[in-house]
């Protein structure tokens, strides 16, 4: 019998090549880190540019008729997952988002800029971190990415949580606040923007990264792209299906807007100003 | 109640911000524990010890906690944090890493960047970049909190003499390692501890003209900010930048030159006693904030203030 060469690429079916035949002799060469899957997790924000208010009634934000976007950190996650299949790091980019049906709006921006396939998780519940965390374990679970991106925060919430706690619940490990992403054979060494600088570590594959501002700037999705991106698949799940409960742990009391500051006077010149912060103010 | 606090350090010293902490713990009430947990700490541990009203110091000195790994530091803030009513720790980029891998790991939320305390399940954070403030209870039996140290005095540094505990449990992951770090080396003051701050926006028009802002902040011994236009355009590194994407400051006086005062600028340095703005269009949304505004040419008003200090 011959020499076979079983040339087996992507994450899923590393573990299991699925042989029916008994061969004398087989060798399997593995193509890691060169081809594997990447899982976004995006998320429906109300836009940057919108001035929040907060309801009358204290109850919370009021997101009546205001414009909802993809969160800003998550349109860099996008990109850098994108771009890795651009390079041929990548084969294939998933791209999750949980919420109410309009988050396939989001989902669909994430294709158009390049994503080949969604998985939403429909609910009308109010999802907290931990929450999203679990069910993004359990798509992990059957995804088996090589690589997990989220953003590092979401700018509604400002949690800065979701990635970190995906971390503790699959055991894999994390580089938060990414400004540089480089993947080696089995590990990606990520550069982090920490209080007074950058530091660089290396993490184990699968691995998360949350994503920082700096780490890319994101494209603009092509119209006929946009149009593509209404032909890809998109599957919708509940949390129910992943038997994930997403009760609150959190209740939120009020919602109350931030304690106004006034605007003080105008000083005429800076000798004014310098007598002002000395004799007035007494900060200098 | 007892709570946990995860001590902010280089393994040579500790840093100030876990002294906010730890205000933030005494508001809650009970009993204070601090983690020290690093390599070559024990420095560090002593003068934990000093701060008044702990409990004791619990020192886990290993090379797997030398560089605060999250993989590593996580589990081991997760087995201690069972004897703990709450666990708190900086809401620092260390803290952030740090704190929701321990939180999953106990099934529990996380509360974030908690600028007031209300009582001991009740808590205020900003949410919507600073834009609104929400009051937050939580149900778990475990409280895992970061906690935003402007939101905080910082408690005393000497005058307690509390023990300090060896913790040997040791917890390596090792699915992460440490490569390198480059941090920006300064005389100069951090500036999420500085007492002034001097911040340049995109009126400083390249990089080189904040050399104007570094002889001023050299005579009042401030640190030197920036708003995010500086930083996307490229005229200074990202560590300097003021904001909600940036760091969260509170200075004594915050003075604003040639920064328009954008949302996401205001959500950082809004919190500050005193506020200086100096830009030379009288529109510009930061003379709402500013307690003392001036409108002139930055490039005559800068080295001017220079002189006149």
């Amino acid at each position: 019998m011959g020499e076979i060469t079983y040339l087996c690429c992507g994450s899923g079916d590393l573990q299991q090549p699925n042989l029916s035949v008994v061969l004398d002799r087989l060798e399997i060469i593995i193509i890691s880190g060169d081809c594997m899957k990447v899982l976004v997790a995006v998320k429906r924000v109300v836009d940057y540019n919108v001035k929040v208010r907060v309801k009358s009634d204290q109850s919370g934000v009021d997101l009546a008729n205001v414009k909802m976007a993809m969160n800003p950190f998550c349109e860099i996650a996008v990109e850098e997952a994108v771009r890795l299949k651009e390079k041929g790091l990548a084969d294939e980019v998933v791209v999750v988002s949980m919420g109410p049906k309009a988050c396939q709006e989001q989902i669909r921006t994430a294709l158009a800029l390049g994503a080949d396939r969604g998985i939403q998780v429909e609910t009308d519940a109010e999802l907290e971190s931990l929450a999203v965390a679990k069910l993004l374990a359990k798509i992990v679970e059957q995804e088996q990415p090589g690589l997990v991106i989220l953003g590092k925060q979401s700018i509604d919430s400002d949690n800065n949580q979701t990635g970190q706690m995906l971390g503790a619940l699959t055991g894999m490990a994390q580089g938060t606040f990414a400004s540089e992403v480089n993947l080696g054979d089995g590990v990606v060494a990520v550069t982090r923007e920490i209080d007074g600088g950058l530091q660089t570590v290396s993490l184990k594959l699968p691995a998360i990264v949350t994503t920082d501002l700096r780490l890319n700037e994101p494209r603009y999705a092509s119209l006929p792209n946009i149009m593509k991106a209404k032909r890809k698949p998109l599957d919708v799940k509940t949390p129910a299906d992943f038997g994930v409960d997403v009760t609150p742990r959190l209740k939120t009391l009020k919602v109350a807007p931030p304690a106004q500051r006034q605007a003080g006077i105008k000083v005429e010149s800076v000798e004014q100003l310098v007598d002002k912060l000395k004799n007035e103010a007494k900060v200098i | 109640m007892t709570i946990l606090v995860i001590a902010e350090h280089d393994n040579a010293e500790l840093k100030a911000a876990t002294l906010n902490v730890v205000t933030a713990a005494l508001q809650i009430g009970g009993d204070i524990d601090l983690l020290v947990a690093g390599e070559g700490c024990a420095g560090v541990a002593e003068s934990a010890a000093k701060i008044p009203g702990l409990n004791k110091i619990l020192v886990a000195d290993n090379a797997a906690y030398t560089h605060q790994l999250a993989e590593n530091i996580a589990p081991l803030v997760s087995e201690l944090a069972a004897g703990y009513s709450h666990v708190l720790a900086c809401a620092t980029t260390t803290g952030k890493n740090v704190m929701p891998r321990v939180a999953a790991t106990l099934d529990v939320a996380q509360l974030s960047d908690v600028t007031a305390v209300e009582s001991a399940d009740t808590f205020l954070r900003p949410i919507y970049a600073g834009n609104a403030i929400a009051t937050v209870q939580s149900t778990d039996a475990i409280k895992v909190i970061t906690i935003r140290g402007t939101g905080f005095d910082a408690a005393p540094a000497e005058g307690g003499s509390a023990a300090v505990e060896a913790v040997s449990s040791v917890h390596d992951a090792a699915i992460s390692s440490f490569v390198k770090e480059e941090l920006a080396k300064s005389d100069r003051p951090e500036l999420t501890a500085a007492r002034i701050i001097i911040s340049g926006g995109r009126g400083m028009g390249n990089g080189e003209n904040f050399a104007l802002l570094e002889q001023v902040a050299d005579k009042l011994g401030a640190a030197v900010g920036a708003s995010r236009a500086a930083v996307d355009a490229g005229f200074v590194p990202n560590d300097m930048q003021v904001g909600q994407t940036g760091k969260i400051v509170a200075p004594d006086l915050y003075v604003a030159v040639g920064i328009s005062g954008a949302i996401q600028h205001l959500a950082g340095m809004k919190d500050s006693k005193v506020i200086v703005a100096i830009n030379k269009d009288e529109e510009a949304p930061i003379f709402q904030v500013a307690d003392y505004g001036l409108v002139a040419d930055l490039f005559d008003a800068v080295p001017e203030l220079n002189k006149l200090l």
